[in-house]
């Protein structure tokens, strides 16, 4: 009966985060429970059926951040993590293309048909920003020191850092300086001359956050990107079989399988403080869930200004909380189709309709992108990091058919006039217009189009603004910032009160890092 | 003896201008990769023939593969002086030098031949692509930069009887062409480069044309070369042959600096056993200062040549009752070099040398250890199970015929 069970734990929000952290606790002989406010489990990393035999990867749409030892002590693969290779970036050209591959002789070729030297460049490249993403390593899996009132732990770790960072190359430490400053698009010039393939790769640089790739910050984003691993294998990208969803659903299994509980349709209203103290919650129905503790999976904003009152809280916490810059960016169109899109510069199937398809021609379709979405409009030709999941698991789609999940940049929260059916269905137009570009066909073969804007990915996944990280992957907002100084180590200004969202350090991804390392946080104050 | 089957397949790989040739000539269909393109592996079902071919008779190499740069301009002699560590000032047209290059820190990042085309003119060859550090070091220089990898193919033939083929296939003899030099002649009225070098210490030549005469330059070898021998070889015979002779191998012997992700896999030549081809007498060149400092204070590792000790190697197989069993290929592991209890080296490629009978390994061994004669004691495994066993540093070339160097008149 709800009021009377009293559990250790109880964390808010069935996304990667909050069930890899009730995964933890569980593991550890807590007694947790999860509550989603959906009807299905995952948050942002989850597969819905949309139309009838389609399965999409709604939101987040590939893997390559999940940490190793995440995957291992929750035993992912046995719960079914089963992760497919994308095996190459395709950037369609108006009359020509660029493919990467994971083969270095293909891809040296191809990059070489363009510019002799950058395919030579292009090989020292990505062992370089390999080595300089693993001497980074260390900060990611390290709590965030209290940079104000900094413990003796906090200053034992900081002193562990800084012994790192003396071992760094005088090569590495000048790239990772340039690399925390510059916007990805210098960065990228410092090495290479064809366009399409600094575009192509400026691009992840601007992944989920408002900036273009002309704009300084960026580099690090891109840099952000390059610390993913699969196998030891750094820089590679994988898809979840079933869709990022099964991600989730592998997780939520190991949770359970530790003695978990997981509920669905289960909306909190409010956390419960008394004398300074979360002691449990209160669900929109008005059950009460009591607990020791509360974590919360959710973003920042819902965290701190929804699930509590400002009035529990310091009035300069909430301005930090409230300074945090969340704004949304991007969009996310799913098509079901018929069949496969055609390229006209590169006709047919074929290797490059198994990895990313980037519309990345050049730094100014990027960047004029972008300078639509800072004055409040969607892009007219926006950046789309696209792929088509049906074709590395033909289990998404029925026979023959297909699923093509297009990553959409920008689409800005504070649209001109708000968010409206009319201007999703402009949004969506301009997405299949700027695929037509390339692929002409694409327009013949839809049987059904999701647009997905940001207003859409806050009211369903309640992503505030549509932020796809929980909160911009910028400097000023990361490690011991994020989401405020003080607060970065997971704790809140309310007892017992936890975060554990990709608005913790160390940001977002599905990489079940900060879900993880609250857990752990949270079992060494138990202890 | 014959099953000819056809076949055509699809390929990712870059082909050579070579292939409509040698994919019907390679009945194993065995291919490696080398730089992207597609290299026969052997030719036959097993390699000895072709390997036999280098030491007795001719064979006959597709080392298009290989990277060609094109030096051309007032600077160019300025410019490949600074580059490499050899002198080229004393290069004469016609001349070819085999030559390492460093970075700043005097460390390799790859090795190959300049080639004097004329006296402004050059050409030079390496195993991995470096135009983007050919470029970055001639800036500000009056010279052109030509990546000439894909216009031009080359062909190797070596062995004993390969000047006597070109002597019946070229328009002009080739009996005074003297031991890393060059001529420009013709065959038939095929223009082609021909400079006396290889990389298979035996008497050879390589064969420099544009890619549209490929298949004419092909064809006449073939036929001429027939009576004397002339083998179509592949990489296996080229890699026991290149052991035996001590050429080192980027990638499997070393690590370009440029790739080294880490301090301690770089080399200097004189790790490398080049220390010969490092010119302190020059001016200036890139590495030059840290090679100056690391020759005073003598360097930390050396490059040597070992051979696994026959009598011990025996009687290991004998334990288990099996006879030596050796290597039919050359393998490319690293393999543990200890001294005592302390590893002090490392093997990187190594041969059963058919023509010498020995069972000979390239090393990079810690400098105290690698005084010729020095002996140390080999990984071995021996049925599944690890075991030590004697091998002696000894001087390399292993095999260094009189012929590789010698003219008739």
């Amino acid at each position: 009966m709800p009021g009377v069970k009293k559990y250790d734990a109880i964390v808010i929000g069935g996304g990667h985060n909050g069930l890899t952290a009730a995964a933890y606790l569980s593991r550890a002989g807590k007694k947790v429970l999860v509550l989603e406010r959906r009807y299905v489990l995952g948050g942002a990393a989850v597969t819905e059926e949309i139309f009838s035999g389609f399965k999409f990867s709604v939101c987040s749409y590939v893997v390559s951040l999940m940490k190793p030892n995440v995957m291992r002590e929750l035993m992912l693969p046995k719960f079914g993590l089963e992760l497919l290779p994308l095996e190459s970036t395709f950037t369609p050209l108006d009359n020509d293309y660029l493919i990467r591959t994971a083969d270095a002789d293909e891809t040296y070729r191809e990059i070489a048909r363009h510019c002799l030297r950058d395919a030579e460049t292009y090989m020292r490249f990505g062992p370089l920003m390999g080595q300089i993403g693993m001497a980074v390593r260390p900060i990611l899996e390290t709590i965030a020191p209290n940079a104000i009132r900094p413990s003796l732990s906090d200053l034992s770790k900081a002193k562990k850092l800084l012994d790192h960072f003396k071992t760094l190359s005088s090569e590495q430490f000048e790239y990772l300086t340039k690399l925390m400053t510059m916007s990805s698009a210098d960065f990228l010039d410092e090495w290479f001359e064809f366009e399409p393939l600094k575009a192509s790769m400026s691009a992840s640089g601007i992944i989920g956050t408002f900036m273009g790739p002309r704009s300084p910050g960026s580099a690090y984003v891109m840099l952000h990107h390059y610390m993913g691993d699969i196998d030891g294998a750094f820089r590679a990208w994988g898809f979840q079989r079933g869709g990022t969803g099964a991600v989730s659903m592998a997780i939520a299994r190991s949770a359970e399988h530790f003695g978990a509980e997981i509920m669905t349709e289960a909306p909190v209203e409010k956390i419960i403080v008394k004398n300074g103290k979360a002691v449990g919650v209160v669900l929109e129905n008005g059950d009460e869930y009591k607990s020791e503790m509360v974590i919360s999976g959710l973003d920042p904003k819902l965290t701190f200004l929804k699930m509590v009152d400002e009035s529990d809280l310091p009035s300069n916490f909430v301005t930090d909380i409230k300074n945090f810059r969340i704004r949304g960016s991007s969009g996310k169109v799913n098509l079901a189709l018929d069949g496969l899109p055609n390229f006209t510069c590169l006709p047919g199937e074929g290797h490059h309709l198994r990895g990313a398809i980037s519309i990345s021609p050049s730094y100014d379709h990027l960047e004029q992108a972008y300078d639509d979405a800072k004055y409040g409009d969607f892009s007219q030709a926006p950046y789309m990091d696209i792929i088509l999941p049906s074709v590395l698991d033909p289990e998404m789609a029925p026979p023959g058919k297909h699923v093509m999940s297009c990553f959409v940049q920008y689409a800005p929260y504070d649209i001109k006039g708000g968010w409206n059916e009319q201007k999703r269905e402009a949004f969506g137009d301009a997405v299949v217009n700027t695929i037509a570009r390339y692929a002409p066909n694409i327009k013949d073969i839809i049987l059904h189009r999701q647009v997905l804007t940001p207003a859409d990915l806050e009211s369903t996944f309640g992503l505030t603004e549509g932020n796809i990280f929980h909160g911009e992957l910028t400097l000023q907002q990361l490690f011991a910032m994020r989401p405020a100084v003080k607060w970065a180590d997971y704790s809140t200004p309310i007892k017992n009160y936890y975060q554990c969202g990709s608005g913790t350090h160390p940001g977002g991804g599905i990489t079940g890092s900060p879900g993880e390392m609250a857990a752990k946080k949270i079992l060494g104050i138990w202890s | 003896m014959s099953y000819y089957n056809e076949f055509t397949a699809n390929t990712q790989l870059r082909l050579s201008p070579f292939f409509e040739r040698t994919s019907k000539l390679n009945e194993s269909q065995e291919w490696r990769r080398w730089s992207g393109y597609l290299a026969a592996t052997n030719y036959e079902l097993t390699h000895d023939n072709e390997y036999f071919a280098i030491r007795t008779k001719a064979a006959l190499l597709d080392i298009t593969p290989l990277k060609k740069y094109i030096i051309e301009g007032p600077d160019a002699q300025r410019f490949l002086d600074r580059l490499v560590t050899r002198n080229i000032g004393i290069c004469k047209v016609g001349q070819v030098m085999y030559t390492p290059w460093c970075d700043e820190d005097g460390k390799q990042i790859d090795d190959g031949t300049v080639q004097r085309l004329s006296e402004n003119k050059f050409r030079i060859t390496s195993a991995e692509p470096n135009l983007e550090w050919i470029q970055f070091n001639a800036t500000g220089m009056d010279l052109s930069i030509t990546d000439d990898s894909y216009a031009t193919a080359a062909l190797a033939l070596q062995g004993p009887n390969s000047r006597a083929i070109l002597n019946a296939v070229a328009s002009d003899k080739l009996d005074s062409l003297k031991f890393f030099w060059l001529m420009n002649t013709t065959f038939g009225h095929t223009p082609v480069s021909i400079s006396r070098t290889g990389y298979t210490g035996d008497l050879g030549y390589e064969i420099w044309m544009d890619l549209k005469d490929a298949l004419t330059v092909w064809d006449l070898l073939l036929e001429k070369g027939k009576s004397y021998g002339i083998t179509p070889t592949g990489l296996h015979a080229l890699d026991i042959a290149r052991i035996e002779a001590g050429l080192i191998l980027l990638d499997v012997d070393y690590i370009s600096s440029r790739h080294a992700i880490i301090e301690s896999r770089k080399s200097s030549p004189y790790e490398l056993g080049l220390g010969w081809a490092v010119k302190m007498k020059k001016k200036d060149f890139i590495g030059k200062q840290a090679l100056e400092a690391e020759a005073a204070r003598g360097p930390e590792w050396d490059f040597v040549g070992i051979e696994i000790q026959w009598d011990e190697l025996e009687q290991h197989f004998r334990k288990a009752g099996l006879a030596p069993g050796l290597p039919c290929t050359a393998w490319r592991t690293s393999t543990p070099l200890f001294k005592g209890n302390e590893q002090v080296g490392y093997a990187t490629s190594g041969a059963w040398s058919p023509i010498l009978k020995r069972y000979i390994s390239l090393a990079h061994v810690k400098s105290q250890f690698a005084r010729e004669g020095s002996e140390l004691m080999f990984e071995l495994k021996v049925e599944h199970f690890r075991k030590f066993t004697p091998a002696k540093v000894v001087k390399t070339p292993f095999f260094d015929p009189e012929r590789k160097r010698s003219c008739p008149v």
